[in-house]
């Protein structure tokens, strides 16, 4: 076991490095010139060539890779060039706001989903399923950024019952946070919610048709007990599994939710910091979430082979 | 058990007082559409950014509502009888946010930090100063190597803000995460793309016309989400209305609407001597580029496009400038357009226009080509993302771009960078002798006359050879919660805060 860690964490490195030139090679292709999307309207030609000169961006594309490596290695992300401020710290900041914001998506998701997928398949081929499989497909196929909309024109412009964008930290006030993200929540996770509503009662119907449930109908237990003991337990393993991957999308997937509540989250840095070429903040945040896909895998990579010892060849 | 009801009762009331404490003070929440840059008037370049630094930072002088140039932190100006020097009187007993004095050492400091520091956006607007002096603690001279009489609209804005000493001598990054000005409102906190919050400063000198304890600007980009804000209360204000939302806003009791012609204008720039790509039809023969000015209905394209809400014209300032001419826009003629094209022998051009990808300006790229299309020009739209259209175009890469200036008071902020033969904007590198001679005599010549002939003679050569063709100009529109009394509009498109009023 303990070789079997180590030969992925070797594989970890060259990952991340080529992870890296990766985001920084891919970046370039962007069309337009930084210094020039940054210098205003006035496009004041010493101001071009100061950021140009102060950011490297006059250098190759290689000293520029390595400038920004070795930074990284010291822990620093660089600067972004539009507001002056460490990459780093903007990244700190906003990582817990869609952090939590993913939390909840997949809260919603779980609530949602599995009861659904858990009556769908127990009442299979009854109004309940069809109910449930049609609002799934809608979950599916709804556009976030709409959903968005009409949920704000619901809830904050009719009813006035939440606030219609922005973001109040929890530490500042508990129901305001819950209230600024319960909406966003709400349409993040309503996509997942359906992947996960299906997924449930592909796995229950397969698992209610497996020997054990019949003995343990057969032994006269309850139809609750069946299906929640017997049949859910061991239907949720493969919908963990998704979980675990949806989770890693959320992270990336909230980009257009946080758009449209304007919560300042990593979606809303990065797409911003796209429009205004501001490099730094794009390779900093895209090398954060990166990093923690690849963690996610190796995780899953290492318990997997816990699990089953054949993995570890 | 009766004490506890009792403290209980006593927390509630204590409760209920800060309650009412909080919905006493006057606090203003403001939806904006972008988030602002660095916050240091010498450094900032975004146009979001001017309109946070103006509750922030007084400047040297101010603008009214017609564009006259009036005294801010200054009281009074004089120039010298050569036009090189302009001496400021200030205003006595200003103090800056953190406490220390307003006076000449530190005009003097702010103008030679906007000269100096690197990477100010604030030098080249103050083109020619070669040095401040201190007269005495409250007269501070200004000296140029060549008249400049743009320089007093030049100080109404970022390049006339006077930022403390002591807070700048911090270094500039510091600075930025907590400037220091003289204005009506403190810096309290910032987070990027979130909120900016500022809060009266009890010590202002002008502290009478401010009303307002608390003031928060949200960027929201989006206009549908900063509207849906506004409406459920969430904001008292937005700016950056889209037209086409007017007739909703004006539906709801709760809201009212303020709005205000442009400074700037809407145009094409067309590539007339940038590389190979101005080898076209448009770009090489200004017959062809004024059958296409012809070609446009600019009355029709605006009432399509922005439910008639925006100004037709094809000039360079707006109407609320002196300079602007008082002539309509004008006519479409689509038979001289059809004659100019044939004169020129090119009955059916092939004309490459680039969009920004915006819903509103894809619109007016299709206006344009179907009207255009009518005189016999076979325009092919090119949707670009703004920062990728800019870059293009400065490399000539680009036939003609859709391109908007948001304007600046005095005229020469509007057409010496775009159409003189250096000019640092000039993307299509249109260059006439006659209007380089033009632009400088409008730069130095301190005469209203002199100036207006100047820049008429530049019109006229302009309309002539079209490497610019304007199209409208845009209006302001906020959108306010009708809780708000005594907000004036400015046709810079600024937020000025004084004596607005909330209940």
């Amino acid at each position: 076991m303990r070789r079997f860690i180590l030969r992925r964490l070797g594989i970890l490195v060259p990952t991340v490095i080529f992870v890296s030139m990766l985001i920084f090679a891919l970046q370039q292709l962007l069309p337009g010139d930084p210094a020039l999307a940054l210098a205003g309207e006035e496009r004041d030609p010493q101001v071009i060539q100061f950021l140009r000169h102060r950011y490297h961006l006059d250098e190759p594309l290689p000293v520029r890779y390595v400038y920004w490596v070795g930074g990284v290695l010291k822990g620093d992300l660089g600067e972004s060039i539009r507001i002056q401020r460490p990459v780093a710290d903007l990244v700190l900041e906003k990582l817990p706001v869609t952090a939590e914001l993913t939390v909840l998506a997949m809260l919603v998701a779980v609530v949602i989903g599995i009861p659904a997928g858990i009556v769908a398949a127990v009442k299979r081929g009854t109004a309940w399923d069809i109910a449930a499989n049609v609002v799934a497909l809608w979950g599916l196929s709804t556009p976030n950024f709409w959903l968005g909309i009409l949920l704000i024109l619901l809830f904050s412009v009719h009813l006035g019952w939440l606030p219609a964008s922005g973001f109040v930290s929890p530490t500042e006030s508990l129901w305001g946070n819950l209230s600024t993200l319960i909406m966003p929540a709400f349409v993040l996770g309503n996509a997942i919610a359906a992947v996960f509503m299906r997924h449930t009662r592909s796995a229950m119907l397969q698992v209610m048709r497996s020997d054990y449930v019949r003995t343990a109908r057969a032994k006269g237990l309850s139809e609750r007990v069946v299906i929640l003991k017997h049949g859910l337990r061991n239907a949720l393993g493969p919908v963990i599994t998704l979980g675990a991957l949806e989770f890693g999308q959320l992270l990336s997937g909230a980009v257009l939710t946080e758009q449209v509540f304007t919560i300042p989250g990593f979606g809303k840095l990065v797409v911003d910091a796209v429009f205004n070429r501001d490099y730094a903040v794009v390779q900093g945040v895209v090398l954060c979430t990166a990093s923690f896909y690849i963690l996610l895998n190796l995780a899953a990579d290492l318990l997997y082979a816990a699990i089953n010892p054949r993995l570890r060849a | 058990m009766r004490r506890t009801i009792r403290s209980g009762l006593i927390a509630l009331a204590i409760v209920g007082f800060l309650d009412q404490g909080q919905a006493l003070a006057q606090q203003l929440r403001i939806g904006l559409q972008d988030d602002p840059d660095v916050l240091d008037p010498t450094i900032s370049r975004t146009f979001v950014g001017r309109v946070v630094f103006a509750s922030m930072c007084d400047k040297l002088f101010d603008i009214t509502p017609d564009l006259k140039i009036v005294p801010q932190l200054a009281t009074g100006y004089e120039w010298s009888a050569d036009q090189k020097s302009l001496m400021i009187k200030l205003r006595d007993g200003v103090l800056f946010q953190d406490g220390t004095k307003m006076d000449a050492a530190a005009v003097k400091y702010s103008l030679e930090r906007h000269l100096t520091l690197p990477g100010s956006t604030r030098k080249s607007e103050l083109t020619g100063v070669t040095g401040v002096e201190v007269v005495d603690p409250s007269i501070v001279r200004i000296n140029l190597s060549a008249p400049f009489a743009p320089l007093l609209a030049v100080l109404s804005d970022r390049a006339g803000m006077i930022v403390s000493p002591k807070a700048a001598e911090a270094g500039a990054a510091a600075f930025a995460s907590h400037p220091v000005c003289a204005g009506p409102f403190k810096f309290v906190e910032r987070v990027p793309q979130d909120r900016i919050v500022l809060e009266r400063f009890p010590d202002y000198w002008n502290k009478g016309h401010v009303k307002i304890d608390k003031v928060t600007f949200l960027p929201i980009p989006d206009s549908a989400v900063r509207l849906a804000n506004l409406k459920s209360g969430d904001l008292d204000m937005i700016e950056r209305v889209a037209p086409t939302d007017l007739d909703d806003i004006k539906s709801n009791p709760k809201l009212t609407t303020a709005s205000i012609g442009e400074l700037g204008y809407q145009g094409i720039t067309i590539n007339v001597a940038n590389g190979p790509k101005s080898k076209t039809p448009i770009g090489s023969d200004e017959r062809v580029r004024q059958a296409f000015s012809l070609a446009i209905d600019r009355q029709a394209l605006v009432q399509v496009v922005y439910n008639g809400f925006f100004i037709a014209d094809d000039q360079w300032t707006g109407p609320a400038s002196p300079f602007h001419l008082d002539r309509p826009a004008p006519a479409r003629d689509v038979a001289k357009a059809k004659a100019l094209l044939a004169a020129a022998g090119q009955p059916h051009p092939t004309i490459h226009l680039t969009v920004p990808n915006t819903p509103t300006l894809m619109q007016t790229g299709q206006v344009i080509q179907s009207m255009a299309a009518e005189a016999g020009f076979d325009v092919q739209l090119q949707a670009m993302e703004f920062a990728s259209a800019l870059a293009a175009s400065q490399k000539g890469e680009l036939e003609a771009l859709v391109l908007a200036w948001s304007g600046r008071t005095d005229p020469d902020g509007n057409i010496f960078s775009f159409v003189s033969c250096d000019g640092a904007l000039n993307d299509g590198k249109y260059c006439n002798k006659e209007v380089d001679a033009a632009l400088n005599t409008a730069r130095t010549a301190s005469d209203f006359a002199q100036r207006k002939a100047a820049y008429d003679k530049v019109t006229g050569i302009t309309d002539r050879e079209l490497p610019i063709i304007y199209l409208y100009h845009q209006k302001w529109l906020w959108a306010l919660s009708n809780k708000l009394h005594g907000f004036t509009p400015y046709p810079d498109g600024i937020i000025r805060l004084g004596d607005v009023t909330k209940g």
